[in-house]
């Protein structure tokens, strides 16, 4: 059904396709269709399924009490000063972290692409190790790190001002949201460099060339020539990056559980559905993650100004 | 010929498994039992069991998450979803009125609950088995704190540890002799047993409707004791008595703080002893600091009021939609044996809930301070048993703590607040 009125629509704006454009066309909605079925039941689905247990009273362990209450839910949710502090604490971690990520993805990248061709493979297993473990192993790591018993931070840095043996890292918001971002940063930077260092092979070299001979400085033919054309794979990195820290859980989850301030929005869902066993609730904080989600992608795309399609060559 | 040949073996071996599966499993019903961890003492009394079953039945066992809201967390959903594989589960006391409340375990029998209130049985293990005056789980091993102390620290101090001491004493001592105090601050359950002991022990209750529906429980902390058990917290955060470490101390951080060089007292559970003990045979810990330990029954609030020593421990629930709910009481009335359970205690540092276990010589000669647990328990005060347990203790971990910030004349306030908002549906936590 789809594919029909797909080619139907294809053939209105495209009337002068060949009948194997069409044939191809046919082809990759038979080859994609089952991946497009599939996705729609793992993410539509679980969402359609929030959206209406949002408008429910639903405690797992009262299932007699089950009711629907409309919007109260979303009322109850958006007047609670908890909900804005972990807006607020998401909001705060995401910002940081991709700003911080984006500066040092980009050092990477450049040291990356100007490596010798010999050493690029060394460098590039070297510096995407930490993406390889998994998220909650490092946020393990670095807890037990920091961990004022189990943790070596303490004596190793204690020439630091403010470092000793009585800092409890985990005691209070700042230094825990310190440690937080940190783990964050040292894990996922290496993503952010392999998006950029992929923008990078894409800035063609006559360019940066015909911008020395001008007499471009370095920093000239960085801001002018290398990063106006990368933009696409600089606003692909960011809103990945952004969207991915938006939903952190994990490293919150091991190292605070939440406590002094550093809450997530999506622990508080975590908190509702899980610990509480209110799918209401927590369905209710899930559909308004979701649309965060939805609002980060629309202000990165329109910040960047970047027409992905025209980016892939097909206007 | 030969292609079709290949296509019936195909056929068979992909039919096969499915008929076996048809068939359903060979032998006795099996029952499984979820246990939370443990030194495999559980595993094996299992295995006793099905082997004194003699064929009736088999049980087997699997494994809960470490922490006790966990657990909790992951029986409820299951329970929820009337799931049939749970027969037997190992239940954190506080959380057995909210399991039983929508009918998710199975009615106790009544010559068990016979049997266990014959006398045998330690009270503060059946007040946590029993809701709206009902027993709804077994009692199987019942845990308490103690107040562990320095010989060494109250010798100096001139204490006497064979009368009962105060919390205000504990506190003069370290500080006189600038010493730590091994408490649980850490934003966790151990928060909310500390404060439930010293509420109750202060002569208080958190709860004081624990059977009344979500929005008309009512609390008790805006009292005189509770506001009692906020100046102790209070007075050990912001004083720094329990050490920069406070704010995140555990039950490990704790008895680690007080194996150290700058330990006075502790208040902890039994496990601490063998744990001491094995780190002192490796080499961990000074091998002459577990003749430094002395215990005695937890310290009190009031002078001339009697101690409320936390409660835990761990009872049996059997499952409302398990197949076998007759065979699977069987099973608990094995698991639940004197021997059983003091085997578990020699072996495991769990303390039984039969008063008859801790006669046991295996029992006595490993724990000395056997008789002090027992008089523990007979004293202690559980924790508030009431379907909205995790909102209640929840909402007070959200307000004591940390500890430094518990302020006697606005933190009963502030909780007292919170967890009647949340309960009404009100707030979020």
């Amino acid at each position: 059904m789809t594919a029909t009125s797909s080619t139907r629509s294809a053939r209105r704006r495209a009337p002068a396709r060949s009948a194997r454009a069409r044939d191809e066309a046919r082809l990759g909605w038979l080859l994609a269709g089952p991946a497009f079925v599939v996705m729609l039941a793992v993410t539509a689905y679980p969402i359609l399924q929030a959206v209406y247990e949002s408008l429910f009273n639903n405690r797992l362990t009262a299932p007699d009490d089950r009711a629907f209450v409309g919007l109260k839910n979303y009322g109850v949710v958006l007047t609670d000063p908890v909900f804005w502090r972990s807006l607020w604490v998401t909001t705060f971690i995401m910002l940081v972290t991709v700003l911080i990520e984006l500066v040092l993805g980009f050092a990477l990248a450049l040291v990356m692409h100007r490596a010798l061709t010999r050493l690029r493979g060394l460098l590039r297993t070297a510096i995407l190790v930490p993406y390889g473990i998994i998220t909650v192993v490092s946020a393990f790591a670095w807890f037990y790190a920091f961990d004022i018993t189990s943790g070596y931070v303490n004596t190793w840095f204690d020439w630091v001002p403010g470092v000793g043996p009585d800092l409890n890292w985990f005691a209070s918001q700042g230094t825990s949201l310190f440690v937080i971002i940190a783990s964050e940063v040292w894990k996922t930077t290496p993503f952010i460099s392999l998006l950029l260092l992929a923008g990078l092979a894409q800035v063609p070299g006559d360019l940066e060339e015909a911008a020395r001979v001008d007499g471009a400085t370095p920093w000239q033919v960085f801001a002018r020539v290398i990063v106006p054309n990368m933009k696409a794979a600089i606003m692909v990195a960011v809103l990945f990056r952004a969207l991915d820290a938006f939903r952190i859980f994990d490293n919150v989850f091991i190292m605070t559980n939440g406590a002094n301030g550093t809450e997530v929005l999506s622990l508080l869902a975590y908190r509702q559905s899980i610990s509480r066993l209110e799918i209401g609730l927590g369905s209710t904080i899930s559909v308004l993650l979701f649309l965060c989600v939805i609002l980060i992608c629309f202000v990165a795309i329109r910040l960047f100004r970047v027409d992905l399609a025209s980016a892939r060559g097909e206007k | 010929m030969h292609r079709r040949r290949i296509a019936a073996l195909l056929g068979l071996a992909l039919v096969a498994p499915l008929a076996a599966c048809a068939s359903g499993p060979e032998g006795p019903p099996t029952l499984t039992w979820y246990i939370n961890p443990d030194n495999g003492g559980q595993v094996e009394i299992a295995a006793r069991c099905t082997e004194e079953a003699d064929g009736a039945y088999r049980i087997t066992t699997s494994l809960l998450p470490r922490d006790a809201a966990s657990q909790r967390e992951q029986l409820a959903r299951r329970l929820a979803a009337h799931d049939s594989s749970i027969d037997i589960m190992s239940l954190d006391p506080p959380f057995i009125p909210e399991l039983a409340e929508p009918g998710f375990l199975a009615a106790v029998p009544g010559d068990i609950a016979d049997d266990v209130g014959s006398g045998d049985v330690v009270q503060g293990a059946i007040d946590s088995s029993t809701w709206r005056d009902e027993l709804v789980a077994v009692p199987f091993w019942a845990n308490t704190q103690l107040l562990w102390y320095r010989k060494s620290v109250v010798e100096a101090a001139g204490l006497d540890m064979s009368a009962p001491v105060t919390w205000d004493q504990v506190i003069d001592v370290a500080q006189e002799q600038d010493l730590l105090l091994g408490v649980q601050g850490a934003k966790a359950e151990s928060l909310t047993v500390w404060i439930n002991a010293l509420v109750a022990s202060a002569g208080g209750q958190i709860i004081t409707n624990p059977e009344a529906p979500a929005d008309e429980v009512e609390l008790g902390l805006e009292s005189d004791a509770g506001r009692e058990a906020a100046r102790i917290i209070g007075t050990i955060g912001s004083e720094g008595l329990g050490g920069p470490g406070l704010p995140t101390a555990d039950e490990n951080a704790s008895m680690a703080l007080f194996q150290s060089d700058r330990g006075s007292f502790m208040v902890n559970w039994p496990f601490v002893w063998s744990a001491t003990n094995a780190a002192a045979d490796e080499g961990a810990v000074p091998a002459d600091l577990p003749d430094d330990i002395g215990w005695a029954i937890y310290p009190r609030v009031v002078e001339d009021q009697d101690a409320a020593p936390p409660v835990g421990g761990i009872n049996l629930g059997v499952g409302a939609f398990s197949e076998h709910v007759d065979l699977a009481y069987d099973a608990v009335q094995c698991i639940v044996s004197p021997e059983n359970q003091s085997a578990y205690f020699a072996t495991n540092g769990n303390p039984p809930s039969s008063i008859e276990a801790y006669d046991d010589a295996e029992v006595q000669e490993a724990y000395p301070m056997a008789d002090v647990i027992r008089d523990s328990l007979d004293q202690g005060a559980p924790r508030p048993q009431t379907p909205y347990y995790n909102e209640v203790s929840s909402g007070l971990q959200e307000t004591w703590h940390p500890p430094s910030s518990v302020n006697p004349d606005t933190t009963p306030a502030r909780s007292t607040e919170l967890i009647t908002d949340v309960l009404r549906g009100e707030r979020l936590l």
